[in-house]
């Protein structure tokens, strides 16, 4: 079977040198369809992939309803984040496993002996648990405890690059870094981590952005008035003009996520949303019923959109491209296949079996398939490296050639060719063999 | 020409499976064509979208403070001596405190209601603020009413929701709000307790952001007499002398390091031009364009590609045929003619078939992402296309046909 192979191989390798123009037109179609399909598609599985596999499932972000009917989003969906008293409440509500609020901060390191400039540092507050939920890897030291959450600790972890620049990558846990003008300790240092799409803070980041330089205590952030450094939207008639009227005002800005293991776990985290919100309702707070929202991770990215329309129309039209593609090499495998049906006659009448002449044109398929998928793989390299043209800079910078896409990108070739094959090879393996003998 | 039908109809019969992948690669591509044309003009048209800036001399220097408490009357102090700083730049027009600017790309936009009762907005409007600079800093046209006055101008600090006496706004907003007209000296109100007066109305004047929620209230915009004393940063808008842009953008930040050295302006992305702002801020629209029109051509290539294979196979498969037709008197132009006219009706098959595929996709993409309806003219615009595209694609080997000579006739195969 396998020399056989090899002499189906070589006879089709021939046959392909006979024409070679529509060789080439058929491999051209072949390579740049997958590569259309292939440079769209890496974009879109660095959008869409799932940023924590293992407990994407587990992780979900309550919403509340303290806007109202009038005043909520399209089709009465509740805000996206949490007002200041609504996250007090639930912070101080011990209903899930592990829980954190977190918002984005921006604080500034002050010069120093090294350098010359003020230093810009993005952060988020966060709570001792938001380490533990998402899985987030320590170079050096651990993270804050729970204790320190509520004692207000002047605690913090930076990441690696952070770590660079002020400590020039040394073990500083226990160290003293001055930021916005307070001085916090070194409790943990982070390995490079950057989750893609960013899907804890979907609501002031499209979900790409870059590394956290640090984290702080969620409960410290607000005893210092650290304004938000992200997105904030309110409702209604707005009058603060200091911290504690904010706080009080309907701006949401606070982003939850609690931690459930089990179907049992996330039924009553709803039961206490719902109460909460009822008991709201009763307080004269809410003036309308309860409609809260308990979405996962998957439902939370799905939510808010974080793969744009542009990415799958994208994906759609080169799928559409790559199957008119196909279409075209449906047709020219034909024309090739039926011009030889002189000596395919030849061949039936000498003995060769159906399964034979369908098992020659299918490998002669497979190498202009083979062939594609090359000219295919090295169209894709151009493109992933160019797609900074077609998407913006933070979502191009995932799209990357990886082994997975590389044998996708030859697999797809060879399959789609294979199959466009199979009707003209059909066709083929149907000559009469007598007809063809007797005109020639 | 009209008695060719037939036989042409005839012939192709024996060629179903060929003539069926012809028709439907040229419906498909119709299909995606038009649609991706569509895409592609939607895309051009919001990269077209005039900001009202005087761009050609207009940069922004986004401004940090490092080591600066919370205390309004300091920030406001930095943020004064830093304008007269700029303004007195050799190269410098203008320059005003800004707290955002027209397609930064996100910003601050509040709901606007005609009574403080309303709950359901009128419009949604982009908040500028800015001082008695802002208007000649951005290079805007005053269509009615005044400028602010310096002592209108307010200090703001963070987490502060002010609402000014006196707002002038963009004539699109003022459409909007007062379709009479005649919005000078009217009030509104934007998520206050107290209403704001038109004092001024600006020709144009967009928004920060390009998306799809900014585009339902395009142009609408309004601008207060604010500073913005923020702890955490400022925009300086600054309008260099014609011509001078480039020495202006490198004495900006000297002068404001000279004034104070607490302060961070990003090396990468600190300082940018209105160029660069337009071209950040329609990076998804243009990547679309370019993607759809290189898909476009390469589709339309690959197509022609496939008719001229095929084509050329089903002429040398009748070489006999067409020496027999010669022999029996026809013309090389009769045989020319023939492929021609096959080409056509093919074609003509695969363009029916394309708009209904075409019409399909298109209202698949409206439901899904809410794109506009195909506009026919684009339908029109790829029939065209196809068809000449099918004609030129089988003019050469309809012309090897016509050569072949008489004598092929008594040839066998």
């Amino acid at each position: 079977m396998i020399a056989t192979s090899g002499y189906y191989l070589k006879l089709g390798l021939r046959s392909l040198r006979r024409n070679p123009a529509l060789t080439a037109l058929m491999v051209m179609a072949i390579g740049f369809g997958v590569a259309a399909s292939m440079i769209t598609y890496s974009v879109f599985r660095a959008v869409s992939g799932n940023p924590i596999p293992d407990k994407s499932s587990q992780l979900f972000t309550p919403q509340l309803d303290s806007w109202g009917p009038q005043q909520n989003l399209p089709r009465n969906e509740p805000p996206e984040a949490l007002g200041y008293v609504d996250a007090m409440a639930l912070l101080h509500a011990p209903a899930a496993k592990r829980q954190t609020m977190l918002y984005p901060v921006q604080l500034t390191a002050m010069p120093d002996g090294k350098r010359e400039l003020p230093l810009n540092a993005n952060g988020y507050a966060v709570g001792s648990d938001f380490f533990a939920m998402f899985e987030v890897p320590f170079r050096y030291g651990s993270s804050w405890s729970a204790q320190d959450d509520d004692q207000r600790a002047a605690d913090i972890v930076i990441s690696d690059e952070l770590n660079q620049k002020l400590f020039a990558g040394a073990d500083s846990t226990g160290r003293t870094v001055n930021l916005g003008g307070h001085d916090y300790r070194v409790v943990g240092v982070l390995s490079h981590w950057n989750p893609q799409p960013r899907f804890y803070d979907l609501f002031s980041t499209s979900g790409f952005a870059e590394q956290t330089d640090f984290y702080m205590l969620f409960t410290r952030a607000l005893d210092l008035h650290i304004y938000i450094n992200g997105r904030n939207t309110c409702r209604g008639q707005l009058s603060y003009t200091n911290w504690t009227d904010y706080t009080q005002s309907s701006c949401v800005w606070i982003t939850p996520w609690v931690e459930l293991d089990s179907a049992a776990e996330v039924e009553s985290y709803r039961r206490f949303l719902t109460n909460y919100a009822a008991n709201q309702q009763h307080a004269g707070r809410f003036n309308w019923a309860p409609n809260i929202r308990l979405r996962d991770v998957m439902e939370w990215m799905d939510y808010e959109q974080v793969v744009s329309p542009e990415s799958r129309i994208s994906l759609v039209v080169a799928l559409g491209f790559f199957l008119i593609c196909l279409v075209n090499t449906v047709g020219l495998l034909l024309a090739k296949f039926m011009r030889r049906a002189g000596e395919i006659g030849v061949r039936r009448a000498l003995g060769a079996t159906r399964g034979e002449i369908y098992a020659q044109y299918l490998i002669e398929a497979g190498a202009v398939g083979l062939a594609g998928g090359l000219l295919g793989l090295l169209l894709t390299a151009l493109g992933v490296s160019s797609v900074d043209i077609l998407f913006k800079p933070e979502i191009a910078r995932l799209a990357h050639l990886d082994f997975s896409l590389v044998s996708l990108t030859l697999l797809v070739a060879i399959a789609a060719t294979v199959l466009a094959a199979f009707y003209p090879a059909w066709r083929a393996a149907h000559v009469q063999p007598a007809w063809q003998l007797k005109s020639s | 020409m009209n008695l060719q039908i037939r036989p042409i109809l005839v012939a192709l019969r024996r060629h179903k499976a060929g003539t069926l992948l012809i028709v439907l690669q040229i419906a498909l591509t119709l299909a995606i064509v038009c649609n991706a044309l569509f895409i592609i003009q939607a895309r051009l048209a919001n990269l077209a979208v005039v900001s009202g800036v005087d761009e050609a001399n207009v940069f922004v220097v986004a401004n940090m403070w490092a080591g600066i408490d919370e205390s309004t009357p300091q920030v406001d102090a930095l943020v004064r001596a830093d304008l007269l700083a700029l303004r007195q730049l050799p190269a410098v027009l203008d320059a005003t405190p800004a707290s955002g600017y027209p397609l930064k790309g996100l910003g601050w936009d509040n709901f606007v209601t005609m009574t403080p009762e309303q709950t359901k907005p009128t419009t949604d409007t982009a908040v500028y603020t800015g001082d008695e600079h802002f208007i000649d800093t951005l290079g805007l046209k005053l269509v009615a009413g005044r400028n602010f006055h310096p002592d209108e101008v307010l200090p703001m600090g963070a987490q502060q929701a002010l609402t000014p006496p006196a707002v002038i706004v963009s004539k699109a907003l003022a459409d909007r709000l007062f379709p009479g007209g005649n919005a000078l000296g009217k009030s509104f109100y934007t998520m206050g307790t107290a209403p704001t007066t038109v004092v001024g109305i600006v020709d144009t004047l967009q928004r920060q952001g390009v998306d799809r929620w900014s585009r339902t209230h395009a142009g609408e915009s309004l601008i207060w007499p604010i500073r913005a004393d923020d702890p955490r940063g400022v925009y300086y808008v600054v309008r260099a002398k014609p011509g001078q842009l480039a020495d202006a953008m490198r004495e900006a930040p000297k002068a404001l390091y000279a004034q104070s050295r607490l302060r961070i302006i990003e090396p990468k992305d600190g300082i940018q031009d209105y160029a660069t702002i337009r071209h950040k801020v329609y990076d998804s629209d243009r990547g679309m364009a370019i993607l759809m029109g290189v898909i476009c051509v390469v589709l339309l290539a690959i197509t022609a590609a496939g008719i001229v294979g095929l084509t050329s196979f089903w002429v040398g498969q009748r070489r006999r045929q067409i020496g027999v037709r010669r022999a029996l008197g026809a013309r090389q132009r009769d045989i020319l003619a023939y492929f021609l006219t096959e080409n056509f009706l093919i074609s003509a098959a695969g363009v029916v078939l394309g708009i209904v595929l075409a019409v399909g996709f298109n209202l698949w993409t409206v439901t899904h992402f809410q794109l506009g309806r195909l506009s026919l003219d684009y339908v029109a615009i790829g029939v065209l296309v196809l068809l000449v595209l099918g004609q030129g694609a089988v003019l050469a080997p309809a012309l090897r046909a016509s050569r072949v000579p008489p004598v092929e006739a008594t040839r066998s195969v």
